[in-house]
């Protein structure tokens, strides 16, 4: 199944792209998005440290994906 | 009322989407973009944000905040793009019967969306530039294993 991930801030800038498609496989989690996504971009902190929105929703490891859905990299956010 | 924007922020007009005939008390906070961090010298500042979570995240600041006190109005406005030293960044506007309301909703409002708003802060110095943001203390809702 296809998952679209978006990058942003300094994940995109480590990334040199604000968007990845994975081809996951239907049952994967948050956490094979992530493992997913670290093995593709060097630099990233490990896996298991992400921070992963799904559907503008912020998801625990556990989380099952679905095919179409839009994940999203969160850096620590430093608004205001 | 939420709002982000790549306009100019005018604390004022916030504030007046806050006024109420049963409001005793009106709390505006507005966070500036500072010249200095950690004793460097700060020459400008970015922000970007992931939208539609960033509006929706801010919204759910504002009805936390309604839940959590009698409020009779709640704005917030947050800037995007490029900005220089002095400008505001955010505005924070709270409305309720008394004072202590809208002085306590509107502290935890600020530190909330620093918790949970997708939003980041690039500060540009001389000669560098580092997005802003601590990876040990970001763990939004709980959500990290």
């Amino acid at each position: 199944m296809k998952i679209t991930v978006y990058l942003f801030a300094t994940y995109r800038e480590i990334a040199g792209t604000g968007r990845l498609t994975l081809d996951l496989a239907p049952g994967d989690t948050v956490a094979s998005l992530a493992s997913s996504v670290t093995a593709l971009v060097p630099g990233l902190p490990p896996a298991d440290r992400l921070v992963v929105a799904v559907n503008n929703e912020y998801r625990d490891h556990d989380f099952i994906l679905s095919d179409g859905d839009e994940a999203a990299l969160i850096p620590p956010v430093s608004g205001g | 009322m939420i709002e982000i924007t790549h306009d100019e922020l005018n604390a004022a007009e916030v504030e007046a989407r806050v006024r109420h005939p049963g409001a005793g008390a009106i709390v505006v906070f507005v966070g500036a973009t500072r010249d200095n961090t950690a004793g460097r010298k700060v020459l400008a500042l970015e922000y970007e944000a992931y939208r539609p979570m960033a509006d929706e995240q801010l919204e759910r600041v504002a009805s936390e905040m309604q839940e959590r006190w009698d409020l009779t109005g709640v704005a917030i406005a947050h800037r995007l793009g490029r900005l220089d030293i002095g400008e505001a960044s955010l505005v924070v506007a709270v409305s309720s019967a008394h004072r202590k309301e809208a002085f306590d909703a509107c502290h935890f409002s600020v530190d909330r969306i620093k918790q949970i708003v997708p939003i980041w802060k690039k500060e540009y110095f001389e000669g560098g530039e580092v997005w802003v943001g601590s990876q040990a203390d970001f763990d939004p809702i709980g959500v990290r294993p």
